[in-house]
């Protein structure tokens, strides 16, 4: 079997997920086509266009794609540590030679190609946590392996963070989950969940009444396990460490974030109506999502997306472009491509007999919820303004590639799960 | 592992739920909601209105009297604006640079989306010089639209005026006008407002967000045509009109004539006029601010909102009602010492007739005659009944038009004095008799009437017996479509068996040598009249003559008041006999008294301006006077009523004598 493996490159390849990609990819070039179409200069196909360099991202993509699959899987598993390794030289080498676009020191020049390393990154960051997972079964029921760990997903979130491009390093949080499914307790995604609600919470109600909620709340688990004398001390614990957490977040949320991303929160929350300024983006995008009502007003028909009023067009807000001119069947359509992707690719992760597989899988799968969660979140004001990606639909070279990379090695790794890495 | 295992469906369910979230949103701003839909449209279209013309209006014999002339807008959109050459816009327009600079900070002010006016009507050789370096100016655009022309320049009140919306007018039209449009605002332009100003077309274009155009929206579907006004006929004989302001100048005063078969009115003059042209366009700001300046108040549609005392010229509704009631009959007389004791207030005849019949007490108006005919109906049924009858007399007197508005096509009528019973009870208690209202007997004190209505009792009796709404618009649009209220017969409770006598009174005013308004004769044209002359304690009295023409079928009737004229036979009798001699046989014949309507016209009557120092003197004594006589002698002239277009334009009002004057006992000619 592993002499078939060898010679059949393509062997065992999971052609559904690949056919869900290229229709991502296609829906993509579309809807970068419509939305930097322009009826007066509508002749010919223009390769130094947008939409042009789009369709040459998009077939060079298919072709990395394919590519990674001539590779032996078990290269993956080996080069872990050099892959990781080399994005988080890139991260640091971006601080020093990185260009300026949009506030955010990402872009490393090459020749008139810009990289943009923290894309890179998070396949790195996935393979190195795989890697570290399947050779020492750590369970994460001691705190030496949840600090490890920890570590990987850290050093390129922070040095992503001090771009400062909070948007990518907030994908990192990803990697929580296929922790959780390698053992890391349920109870860490219940207190970020808590952590995120009382963020929220903190903007929305008063803080005397939060503190007066959650002593309340503590005080009835303590009635109610009042025999247990260690359930009441860690509640006690909890409650006060929670309390803590409502004065530091408004802390940090005055001196650690930017006045754009303060604003942003802010105009997310309804505490700031601002149809000029910050909220202009995402109130466009809404007004261009939602006039597209059912069936949408039709490919290359839409005029908010057409004439400008929706920024960042075909990078960040693509989703403004699908929903006015395909509407919310168009809209479901795509929002159900990426859950059938999503789906399928944990079914896939679990279907693997290496942890090594299993883990980047799931990472994979993640990182993918992530960025269509925020991104579309975003353009329907459901997240702040964070300025990341639609994977394989937004415009751009580096995401496209490195989301095909990613997807594409977990395919291969796929394509070996007979196998043991 | 089976136990991790099952961590999958965590994962899995947390994606589904999410996805649900996403798909929810959506749902909600994409099917639930149309507020996005909306805003979308706001934010890419924007909508160029074309101006209608407003609809013309013709004369009975469809002369135009009024039209639209072409005018061209200099608009500017400021957020379009790029810098330019300040210097070239300015000489093009002839302004200064620093005008340049103030009109489009005002521009700014008012919207940077919107197109707004930068310089209006500007001239055919600004227009001219700026077709050829408009690309220069970015932002800049012309409009072309039209404003009114009045070709004969005259009845300025009659048409009223157009004017740009007010902010009152947008509100109060629920949104049909928007900034920039024009609306009627005064006159016939007010009344007729919904025909007149057609129907605005619209062209939607599209504008990206940089606010630059990007064409018509779905290639012009939704656009409209602009629709012009509609037409209107007016009732009016130009030349008549023409003639009257002629006769009326450098005089106080109206005229109203009417064609008694359809109330159409033929002539609708007030004085001192004003050149309508004047209140078109840019210079409308200073030419009416010199208008209300004028202390002799031409803003005052006085035909519809001067109230006056009838005068002597109600003596013959008086003799009708009486007629019909009862109380006399044709061969009636009454003996006339040359006055009527009232009690112990006498009211003076200017004659000493002896026994004197109706018809003969109509020509020679005798007021001891109509005091006798006005005891004789208000103490029928005895002393104790008199506010009974007043009561009824009140009524039928009212179905003449007395003290209501005739609803004519024009805004702001007044109704004029008349009171019921009431009134009196409120002063006098029920301690009051015909003596205290006798007065009422010969159109004097507590009594005024409109131009207008004084007309339209002559219509009235011209048509023995109803009258019809009179009316200055006679068709409407292409199909000249009359309103049906103006084809309806009001009855004024006389039968028709009376007027004969009454009419052959008004003849001999004019026609005998004994009339009052013998020297109106008009050659081969039997006119019936009567004429007033209502008292005036600043001056001169105020000259009224009433009547119409021919005395068989009718053609026209008419109701001239001159103010400070004098008798009623001197200056109202001799202008409507112009007027009818005109209106019946478009020339006017030398006549034997050597009366020419040259002379007519160069004879000033304007009163000399009272100045402050003596009008404060002049109150004083006035409210002296007041108290010593009868209650019933206040008037108002027409220089003292609150002019009802100003009220709701402008704040200030012109510096003149106080309204409330009272008159003295009343000598009637």
């Amino acid at each position: 079997m592993m002499q078939q493996q060898g010679n059949r490159f393509f062997f065992n390849v999971d052609w559904i997920t690949v056919l869900i990609y290229i229709a991502l990819c296609a829906v993509g070039f579309i809807n970068v086509y419509a939305s930097i179409y322009n009826p007066d200069k509508a002749a010919g196909f223009d390769f130094a266009s947008s939409y042009g360099k789009q369709l040459i991202y998009v077939i060079t993509g298919l072709i990395l794609g394919l590519s990674i699959l001539l590779f032996d899987g078990r290269l993956f598993n080996v080069f872990a540590p050099f892959i990781y390794g080399a994005t988080l030289f890139l991260l640091v080498v971006v601080l020093f030679v990185g260009r300026n676009v949009g506030g955010n020191q990402a872009w490393i020049p090459i020749g008139s190609f810009r990289l943009q390393p923290s894309e890179f990154a998070k396949f790195g960051t996935a393979l190195l946590l795989a890697r570290y997972v399947s050779t020492f079964n750590p369970k994460f029921r001691d705190f030496k392996s949840i600090v490890i760990a920890g570590l990987i997903v850290l050093a390129p979130l922070l040095l992503i963070m001090l771009q400062p491009d909070t948007g990518s390093a907030l994908v990192f949080l990803a990697f929580m989950f296929p922790l959780y499914r390698e053992g890391l307790s349920g109870y860490f995604l219940l207190i970020f969940l808590g952590m995120i609600v009382l963020f929220v919470a903190d903007f929305l109600v008063p803080t005397y009444v939060l503190i007066l909620i959650l002593t309340t709340i503590g005080g009835l688990f303590i009635y109610n396990n009042r025999r247990k004398q260690k359930i009441i001390i860690s509640t006690v614990l909890v409650t006060m460490i929670a309390i803590a957490y409502l004065f530091v977040v408004k802390i940090a949320y005055e001196k650690v974030l930017a006045p754009h991303q303060r604003s942003r929160i802010e105009l997310m929350l309804g505490l700031k109506a601002d149809n000029k300024g910050a909220g202009y983006n995402v109130i466009q995008s809404q007004i261009a999502i939602g006039s597209g009502q059912a069936t949408g007003r039709g490919f290359l028909q839409g005029t908010q997306t057409k004439y400008g009023y929706v920024p960042a067009q075909s990078t960040d807000f693509i989703f403004s472009t699908i929903g006015e001119e395909w509407g919310f069947l168009g809209c479901s359509v795509v929002i159900g491509l990426y859950m059938f992707l999503l789906l399928r690719l944990i079914n896939l992760a679990e279907r693997q007999r290496s942890t090594f597989s299993r883990v980047y899988g799931y990472s994979v799968a993640c990182i993918l919820f992530f960025h269509v969660f925020i991104n579309i979140g975003m353009t329907i004001g459901i997240i702040p303004v964070i300025g990341i990606p639609l994977p394989f639909i937004s415009y751009g070279g580096s995401s496209l590639w490195s989301f095909t990379i990613l997807l594409f090695i977990f395919l291969k790794l796929d394509s070996n799960r007979m196998g043991f890495i | 592992m089976d136990q991790l295992f099952n961590r999958k469906y965590i994962v899995q369910g947390l994606f589904i739920v999410i996805a649900l979230i996403l798909l929810g949103k959506l749902f909600y701003i994409q099917i639930i909601s149309d507020k996005a839909f909306s805003s979308a449209e706001s934010n890419v279209l924007r909508k160029i209105y074309k101006y209608p013309a407003r609809g013309a209006i013709l004369d009975r014999n469809m002369k135009v009297i009024v039209q639209n002339e072409p005018v061209y807008d200099l608009m500017v959109t400021p957020n379009e604006v790029k810098p330019f050459d300040t210097l070239g816009l300015a000489n093009a327009l002839e302004i200064t640079i620093d005008d340049v600079r103030k009109k489009l900070k005002k521009a700014r002010a008012q919207s940077n989306y919107q197109a707004t006016f930068f310089e209006r009507q500007i001239s055919v050789q600004s227009y001219a010089r700026l077709q050829e370096i408009m690309y220069r100016f970015p932002g800049f655009r012309t409009q072309d639209r039209t404003i009114r022309h009045y070709p004969d320049s005259i009845a300025g009140q009659l048409f009223g005026y157009v004017k740009e919306v007010s902010p009152t007018d947008i509100e109060n039209s629920e949104g049909y006008y928007k900034p920039g449009d024009f609306i009627g605002k005064s006159g016939l332009e007010r009344s007729y407002e919904d025909f007149l100003r057609g129907e605005k077309g619209e062209t939607r274009i599209l504008y990206d967000a940089k606010n630059i155009a990007q064409g018509s929206y779905a290639n012009g579907k939704y656009d409209v045509n602009a629709v012009s006004g509609d037409r209107l006929i007016s009732s009016l004989d130009i030349r008549i009109q023409r003639l009257g302001e002629e006769l009326m100048k450098n005089k106080v005063g109206a005229i109203v004539a009417i064609e008694p078969s359809t109330g159409e009115i033929l002539a609708f003059v007030s004085s001192p006029g004003y050149d309508p042209n004047q209140l078109v366009g840019k210079d409308w700001g200073k030419n009416y601010m010199s208008l209300i300046a004028n202390p002799y108040r031409p803003q005052i549609v006085r035909p519809i909102a001067g109230q006056y005392s009838p005068g002597s010229s109600f003596k013959p509704v008086d003799a009708l009602v009486a007629l019909q009631d009862g109380a006399i009959d044709p061969n009636t007389t009454f003996f006339c010492p040359g006055y009527y004791m009232a009690g112990n207030h006498k009211v003076k005849c200017e004659h000493v007739d002896g026994t004197i019949n109706m018809q003969r007490g109509i020509a020679r108006s005798c007021n001891t005659y109509f005091c006798h005919v006005f005891q004789s109906i208000i103490t029928k049924n005895g002393i104790k009944n008199q506010r009974q009858t007043y009561a009824n007399w009140h009524e039928q007197i009212s179905k003449w038009g007395f003290g209501q508005k005739l609803g004519i096509d024009m805004p702001f009528e007044k109704k004029g004095i008349f009171y019921q019973g009431d009134h009196y009870d409120k002063i006098y208690g029920k301690r009051w008799g015909y003596t205290t209202v006798i007065s009422q007997a010969i159109g004097q004190g507590e009594i005024t009437s409109t131009p207008l209505q004084m007309a339209n009792v002559m219509a009235a009796i011209a048509n023995r017996g109803y009258y019809l709404k009179p009316h200055l618009i006679k068709g409407i649009g292409d199909k000249n479509v009359v309103k049906k209220e103006y084809v309806v017969k009001n009855y004024v409770g006389v039968d028709e068996k009376y007027f004969p006598i009454v009419i052959d009174g008004m003849r001999d005013a004019v026609n005998s040598p004994w009339g009052t308004a013998k020297e109106s004769q008009i050659p081969n044209i039997v006119m019936c009249g009567k004429t007033g002359t209502v008292q005036n304690p600043h001056g001169k009295n105020h000259s009224v003559f009433i009547g119409f023409a021919p005395m068989d079928n009718p053609k026209i009737a008419i109701a001239v008041i001159v103010e400070n004229g004098g008798f009623g036979g001197s200056y109202a009798a001799p202008i409507s006999s112009f007027m009818v001699e005109k209106y019946l046989t478009d020339t006017i014949k030398p006549r034997s008294n050597g009366y020419t309507v040259k002379a007519f016209s160069e004879t000033n009557l304007l009163p000399a301006l009272i100045d402050k120092t003596k009008k404060v003197k002049l109150t004083k004594l006035d409210s002296l006077n007041l108290k010593k006589t009868d209650s019933l002698k206040r008037v108002k002239d027409s220089l003292k009523i609150k002019p009802a277009i100003i009220k709701q334009t402008v704040a200030t009002k012109p510096k003149i004598n106080k309204p409330i004057v009272n008159h003295k006992p009343v000598t009637n000619k």
